[in-house]
């Protein structure tokens, strides 16, 4: 008797537009908005546009701007946009400024007549030295600090002369005065220096260290295309397949005001088979929802599906049956269709938020993550990203599918029993 | 365990009632009923909104479970899945899938009740046939009118052919041409030899189709046999005088009561043992200074039987 409940559920859902995009279009739709912002196959790190001015026009100033172009997350400009196709003149301290104002970018930097006399020093502070200007729209705090930091870098990496000659002449006075023998020697070295950056670009210096040598490797979705798009087709995925299920388990509500469950109940069917149907038929709607937001992650970000459809398919059924109990106990406790979307819309955006929908949840807090352990999004996003960024074994999937098989039958025994009152008056 | 086929037994009556009680809450909605349905009989259940009706023949289907009493169809426990089998029901509400056709809300109640196959296929093409639904097969219920909903309401109760019918209200909501076309659906029915219950506050829909009536009121069955029989025993040989006034409703009112008669929408209304009664009920009515407008003589009906054994008319 289940199988023609199932049947009917989805001939009528076919029937129903509004119900199949909210089910299939809508999550995707989120989905790719969030990879875009998150994780997309780009490089989408936001990037911090700065105006520079060089008012100095020396070799030092000209290496300053040249390295902090090479930089990949700064967008330097050194004059506005073309208008119409004719280039715009370079910006002035004055046309800097009044571009900040205006919001065109967040910082705008001032390398002033004499930058390159002493472009670099160290001992104690000279009133008298060139000093770099930022003009700051102070409402983005982050990005001077990052205009700052990678001023000090750039400086490292583009003018390793420049320092080591600073540093000599500064050892020099501190030393009282270095021999002949040891001069040359410095000399020489910083020599070499100058002559390796005018004979280099930073596009082939590929082991432009800086002064503490660091080397990094991913360790965890180093061979990924795109890690954050299956944590993002899950996260997103598990917040709609509540949504859909709790709206697809409203039926049972439309069901018992039409008098259609009275009827179906005088037949054959019973409460059990019918919500067993019911459940069947909601947790095939998850699992083609959780297949269709997959393939679409595989399609459009190049997210690896096929290596991984074994742990796709144990996590996608326990997550599609826990969602679809969930949304059968909420359909039973509710008394009307607007009750059932005041509270689904309640506890699902609760449970999305704590339990890693939005938000990463390693990100959280300790308490929070913990918190976020009683939803049922935690334990399926925790279960997609064992396999696809984990690529961990099957077997190391068993708490999770434990527990959402668990959720699963203790939300439908209670669902069940609830249901009781549509049963008999 | 009996099968459900021999679990029916033939030579029952389709359906016996006995000392049936369902009370909700400090309502009895059902009060001692005790009821016989004959085989390939059409008994109506009259009376008004609120009467019990519908909690009678939700009791039958097994969706109401009675507080005493008993209910057998064919012999067989009303909650039996042989019951089930044996019975059809058409509720009140359009209890169809509005996003499905006919044909598609025909095969998923017929699944529901277990048929498959060709079987299914047989049953849904005589459904659709019996309510004139073949050229709309592939429509969709929401598309449909309200009386091809009601017909397909009343298909959908009848598609695995059971043999006793109970048909709640099956035409509330439907315009005249549409009543008429219902009517002959069942008659067809009727003369094919289905049992029927078929409950109504329409009194003219009892006249036309069922062969005996139980008038229901306030849970209980204040009365039941043939139309004639009812009034037979509400009014003997008597017949009804109708007269319209013109003039204040207070001094109508007052002449009838002091003539033993009834007000009813400013017509009043007696019982007579002979035509010739009226005269002197003219003549009373000329001293009290009231202004006839019409009169009129007729035999007693089922709103008559009605108003006689509860004092209130069947549409209150």
């Amino acid at each position: 008797m289940i199988s023609p409940i199932v049947r009917t559920a989805t001939v009528s859902l076919r029937r129903d537009r509004g119900a199949l995009a909210l089910s299939f279009i809508l999550p995707v739709v989120f989905f790719t908005i969030f990879a875009v912002i998150f994780g997309g196959r780009r490089d989408t790190t936001p990037k911090v546009t700065v105006l520079v001015v060089d008012e100095d026009h020396t070799g030092a100033s000209q290496r300053l701007l040249q390295g902090l172009k090479q930089e990949g997350s700064l967008v330097v400009k050194t004059r506005p946009n073309p208008v119409k196709g004719a280039e715009q003149p370079e910006y002035t301290a004055a046309t800097a400024e009044i571009a900040v104002r205006e919001g065109s970018a967040p910082v705008a930097m001032i390398i002033p007549h004499g930058f390159g006399e002493n472009p670099v020093a160290f001992g104690p502070p000279d009133a008298n030295r060139a000093k770099i200007q930022l003009l700051e729209d102070s409402s983005d705090a982050i990005a001077p600090q990052i205009i700052i930091g990678m001023l000090q870098k750039v400086a490292m990496t583009s003018m390793p002369d420049l320092m080591a000659e600073q540093g000599s002449k500064y050892l020099d006075q501190l030393a009282g005065g270095l021999t002949r023998d040891q001069r040359n020697r410095i000399d020489q070295a910083i020599g070499y220096l100058r002559e390796r950056e005018e004979s280099s670009t930073a596009a082939s210096r590929p082991d432009s260290e800086g002064i503490i040598a660091v080397t990094a490797r991913a360790v965890v979705g180093e061979n990924k295309n795109n890690p954050m798009v299956s944590f993002y087709a899950a996260a997103i995925g598990v917040m709609f397949l509540l949504f859909t299920a709790s709206g697809s388990a409203g039926a049972l509500l439309d069901e018992a005001e039409s008098g259609t469950l009275d009827r179906v109940l005088s037949s054959h069917v019973n409460m059990t088979s019918l919500m067993l149907g019911k459940l069947a038929f909601n947790s095939l709607l998850a699992f083609s929802q959780l297949l269709l937001m997959f393939l679409w992650g595989w399609a459009v970000f190049r997210l690896d599906f096929w290596t991984h459809v074994p742990g796709f398919i144990v996590m996608g059924i326990c997550t599609a049956v826990a969602v679809a109990a969930f949304g059968m106990l909420l359909a039973s406790i509710c008394r009307t269709r607007a009750q059932l979307g005041a509270l689904s819309t309640l506890v699902i955006l609760v449970m999305s938020s704590i339990g890693g929908s939005m938000f990463p949840r390693f990100l959280m807090p300790a308490a929070m993550q913990k918190a976020g352990l009683l939803t049922i999004n935690a334990w399926a996003i925790d279960g997609f990203t064992k396999i696809f960024w984990r690529d961990e074994p099957l077997f190391h999937l068993w708490p999770q599918v434990l527990v959402l098989v668990g959720i699963a039958v203790v939300l439908f025994t209670i669902a069940r029993r609830v249901a009781r009152r549509w049963e008999f008056a | 365990m009996s099968s459900p086929a021999s679990a029916v037994r033939v030579s029952s009556p389709p359906l016996r009632i006995e000392g049936l009680f369902k009370r909700f809450g400090p309502v009895t909605a059902v009060d001692g009923v005790t009821l016989e349905l004959r085989s390939g009989e059409c008994l109506g259940l009259l009376g008004p909104n609120g009467a019990g009706k519908s909690t009678l023949i939700r009791s039958i289907v097994g969706r109401v479970i009675p507080d005493a009493g008993s209910i057998l169809v064919f012999g067989a426990p009303a909650d039996s899945m042989a019951a089930r089998q044996s019975l059809g029901w058409v509720p009140q509400e359009l209890a169809l899938y509005p996003r499905l056709t006919c044909r598609e809300n025909l095969q998923a109640f017929g699944r529901y009740h277990g048929l498959g196959g060709e079987a299914l296929g047989l049953a849904v093409e005589r459904c659709l046939g019996w309510s004139t639904l073949a050229d709309r097969s592939g429509e969709l219920v929401k598309n449909l009118s309200g009386g091809m909903r009601r017909r397909l309401n009343l298909a959908a109760g009848l598609i695995h052919a059971p043999r006793l019918m109970l048909m709640d209200e099956p035409t509330v909501g439907v315009d005249p041409q549409s009543r008429n076309h219902i009517f002959e659906m069942i008659e067809k029915l009727r003369d094919e030899g289905m049992s029927i219950i078929y409950t109504t506050h329409y009194m003219e829909e009892a006249e036309r189709l069922c062969d005996r009536i139980a008038i229901i009121d306030y849970g209980k069955i204040i009365a039941q046999g043939t139309h004639a029989e009812l009034v037979q025993s509400a009014f003997g040989s008597r017949s009804e005088v109708h007269a319209r006034f013109a003039g204040a409703d207070e001094r109508i009112a007052a002449w009838v009561a002091e003539r033993g008669g009834r007000a009813v929408d400013g017509t009043a209304q007696f019982t007579v043992e002979h035509p010739t009664e009226i005269a002197a009920l003219l003549e009373s009515s000329a001293k009290a200074g009231l202004q006839l407008v019409d009169v009129s003589l007729r035999r007693p009906n089922l709103e008559s039987v009605f108003l006689q054994l509860t004092g209130r008319e069947l549409r209150d």
